[in-house]
């Protein structure tokens, strides 16, 4: 038996990460909603996840915050506590707990593609990694994000009298998203549905230029012609969305990959852009954290605790409750 | 073959019709011949190569992936095309694709044993969009939400021409169609297409609306005739060439003999394709013994033998009469059969009665003591149109049969429904056993399809790949169109056209058909 079990609890220090329900102790990995609950006692984090937490569920959603910096050890009882960086999000951490000699590495959700909204993720040599595995399916390869990005920006020249709606989870990726466009010369201004604002803002202050943004408001309807606009994925069937000129619904998620996918959610302009590792990403990072004992947390376990086997590594899934089947992607 | 690529895929996200026929209407202007022709010809999927089974695409793959890792993630996916695209783990970028022209005369020259390799090469060297389309093409069948009438409307709108002028050619033409560009370009005149050398679009009725239709038709405008339960087919002769064509244009002449070789004298005619002897129409079943062959029996025409009951007339001998009323041409067609002796055909008989109630009670005893489907009811005044238009033919079709089956089985659907349990196979008490009677995967509205699924993956007892067998709990009322014995299923009975009527979440299991009842219905 580890120190850690497979609901994420380490008995010894009555600590969990990411749990589900409020607890004493909680690591949390990063600001996704399936990670950062509401109501713990004490919650060990990011100093940027914690503010993310706070932005979302207000500054009393913990009893005590206590931020740990990325690759600074903090111990309790006779367990370090040490967080890397995960590349998921802004503030994203991987857990590496430590005890009597074993490493377990938790990554929580990350990618290994380049991301200029966040610090970039880091192998950590361990014994045991528990890995997600949303994207773990081998039909599952991520094209890169600036080829995707590359199509927004084609369909916006060659469509100059629609808008270009684009659904995107406002945290972390629609801040990516904007990124990329103004990494590939895009200046114009961002029209940003309400539910995003604060999030942007919130990187603003942290140091990610996002350049000029603007609410979707009614008020500024006639500027939608050609625009692009950015929206939670729940608003682009929704009755706001009747404001735009015509619009091309697009959506910037892992999912895309899959057409049927795009269709389901009549998506006409599906951007293959995403936060989790794909499929190659999820075997590298196995590979070279040099782990010989792999737990699977959440997505298509399946298929990675085969794949895994097939390595000749011990593999074994966790069925974790609450966590998002289909990641916040 | 890359330009064609991304038409595809654009018409497979694009929701609007209108912009879909941009689209290809744009596709078909900008491109060369004959590349264009043949993708018309692959859109309206008329393009005859040897097309290659799905499970040999998969067999490719399976030599280069794993097997257990491609069965979970066509489960995922949902669609085997896409899932070989998405896997397929080589991509060699790039290296120059070759027109479509090209592509296709490839793989009709190349040997059978050799296609796995060339596949095999052009997987590597196409992007993913660029797989999935390749395999749609080789495979047949692209289900993109275009239809052939579709993409003839495009054709029209780039050719600034008339949809019903292209249609009236369209059967006579061969892909690449040089002719029918050239003429769409203003280059040459319209091809002209000998009417006795193709096949001629149909007209087509509309379902009638019981509440809104019969309060605003007056009973002694229309004809009224038995709807017929066979196939829809037309007749092209002109003294020498005899032809029989399905209702979307396949000529299946070759599977009549025994219809093909009675025909005397000339026109185009529109009638029903049924099986019995002296002119008594069997079941469905029996017809059924005689379709999608390639040859036929000699046995098996004594014991089915066709006919064919016509109920209209596009060509009197050579004279085009589809412009006439429908009372004109039905005297017409009196007229051509009392000129022409037939063996092989006989006419549909028209039905006398006073109001729309009295056709509602021929129509119920007629589907009860003969089997026919329903009426039709046409305008006496109706030219004949190709297609379907409004408010000329209508459909009457008599009530379906109900029964109350148990869920049993799920599984996931394809397309559009990848990610729901949509297919439900259902079944009927045996003593204390329930047997499955059919399958079903329509018939439910977008709400009620999600309810299901919610109630399968509550309720899943085991999973056998994409199927999951649930809690024989879930009373499901099911419409179909007649039972008939088979033995393809444990229950020795099979039902016609089954769909969802009803989710009986009030009832319990226990009260549901049985055997019996539904033996009943033979």
């Amino acid at each position: 038996m580890s120190f850690l079990n497979h609901q994420l609890h380490i008995g010894r220090i009555d600590a969990y990460i990411d749990p589900m329900v409020p607890r004493d102790l909680a690591i949390i990995t990063h600001g996704h909603a399936d990670h950062a609950r509401f109501g713990h006692k004490h919650v060990i984090a990011t100093h940027e996840t914690i503010e993310i937490m706070k932005v979302r569920y207000g500054e009393n959603c913990a009893e005590r915050f206590e931020p740990l910096a990325l690759r600074e050890t903090k111990r309790i009882g006779d367990v370090d506590i040490t967080l890397y960086p995960a590349g998921h999000v802004l503030g994203s951490a991987q857990v590496l707990l430590e005890h009597a000699g074993e490493r377990i590495v938790v990554t929580g959700d990350y990618k290994r593609g380049e991301d200029s909204t966040c610090e970039d993720f880091e192998v950590v040599p361990c014994d045991i990694l528990v890995t997600e595995a949303t994207f773990g399916l081998p039909v599952f390869q991520h094209p890169s994000p600036q080829e995707e990005i590359g199509k927004l920006l084609q369909s916006v020249e060659n469509n100059p009298t629609r808008s270009h709606l684009v659904g995107a989870y406002a945290l972390g990726k629609a801040q990516r998203v904007i990124r990329l466009l103004r990494e590939a010369g895009y200046d114009k201004p961002i029209y940003l549905h309400g539910a995003q604002e604060k999030l942007c803002n919130f990187y603003q202050e942290h140091g990610v230029d996002l350049g000029d943004l603007r609410k979707a408001t009614l008020d500024n309807k006639g500027d939608f012609e050609g625009a692009i606009v950015i929206a939670p994925p729940s608003a682009l069937k929704d009755r706001w969305s009747r404001r735009f000129p015509d619009p091309v619904v697009s959506m910037a998620s892992g999912w895309m990959q899959v057409k049927q996918r795009a269709r389901q959610r009549g998506c006409e302009l599906p951007l293959v852009i995403s936060d989790h590792a794909d499929w190659n990403e999820l075997i590298d990072t196995i590979r070279d954290t040099g782990a010989k004992k792999i737990w699977v947390t959440h997505g298509r376990e399946d298929a990675l605790v085969y794949q895994c086997r097939e390595m000749g590594l011990e593999a074994e899934p966790l069925s974790l409750q609450g966590r998002d089947e289909d990641g916040e992607d | 073959m890359k330009e064609f690529a991304v038409l595809l895929d654009k018409l497979a996200l694009t929701p609007s019709r209108n912009r879909k026929i941009d689209m290809m209407a744009a596709y078909f202007r900008d491109t060369p011949d004959p590349d264009r022709g043949i993708a018309l010809a692959i859109l309206t999927d008329n393009l005859s190569f040897a097309h290659l089974k799905a499970s040999k695409i998969k067999e490719v793959a399976k030599a280069h992936v794993d097997e257990h890792l491609f069965k979970l993630s066509y489960d995922y996916v949902g669609d085997l095309g896409e899932t070989v695209a998405l896997i397929w783990p080589y991509y060699k970028e790039g290296e120059e694709l070759t027109s479509l022209a090209d592509l296709i005369e490839e793989l009709n020259a190349v040997k059978k044993k050799d296609l796995p390799d060339v596949i095999e090469r052009y997987l590597t060297i196409c992007n993913p969009n660029e797989r999935w389309a390749l395999i749609k093409l080789v495979t047949g069948g692209l289900r993109i939400g275009v239809s052939a009438r579709l993409a003839k409307t495009a054709l029209a709108k780039m050719g600034d021409e008339d949809l019903q002028e292209i249609e009236e050619i369209w059967h006579g033409l061969e892909p690449p169609y040089q002719r029918l560009f050239d003429w769409l370009d203003d280059k040459t005149d319209k091809p002209e297409i000998k009417h006795s050398e193709t096949f001629h679009p149909l007209m087509l009725s509309n379902p009638i609306d019981e509440i809104k239709d019969f309060e605003k038709l007056k009973p002694e405008h229309f004809q009224v005739e038995w709807k017929w339960d066979g196939i829809r087919v037309q007749i092209v002769m002109d003294g020498e060439k005899k032809a029989m064509y399905s209702r979307t244009g396949d000529d299946i002449s070759h599977a009549f003999p025994d219809v093909i070789e009675a025909l005397e004298g000339s026109a185009v005619l529109d009638g029903e394709l049924l099986v019995g002897h002296d002119f008594e129409p069997d079941s469905f079943n029996h017809l059924q013994q005689r379709l999608n062959r390639k040859t036929v029996s000699k046995k098996m025409m004594e014991e089915n033998p066709a006919f064919v009951r016509v109920y209209d007339v596009l060509f009197d001998g050579d004279e085009d009469v589809r412009e006439l009323a429908l009372s004109e041409r039905r005297k017409r067609l009196e007229a051509w059969f009392e000129a022409n002796a037939q063996t092989r055909l006989d006419l549909s008989q028209m039905l006398d009665f006073k109001d729309w109630d009295e056709l509602r009670g021929i129509r119920e005893r007629g589907a009860d003591e003969h089997g026919h489907e329903g009426v039709m009811i046409k305008l006496k005044t109706s030219p004949y149109v190709p297609g379907r238009p409004k408010g000329l033919w209508y459909k009457w079709k008599r009530d379906p049969y109900y029964a109350d089956a148990i869920l049993m089985y799920a599984q996931r659907g394809h397309g559009k429904r990848s990610s729901f349990y949509s297919d439900y196979t259902f079944g009927v008490w045996k003593g204390n056993e329930i047997v499955p009677i059919g399958k079903a995967y329509f018939g439910f509205t977008d709400e009620e399809l999600k309810e299901l699924d919610k109630f399968v993956r509550k309720n899943t007892l085991n999973r056998f790949g994409p199927v999951r067998e649930v809690k024989k709990e879930l009373v499901l009322e099911v419409a179909f169109d007649s039972v008939h014995e088979s033995s393809r299923h444990k229950s020795g009975i099979a039902l016609r056209f089954p769909r969802i009527h009803r989710i009986r979440w009030d009832k319990p299991a226990q009260e549901a058909d049985t055997i019996e009842t539904m033996r009943a219905f033979l």
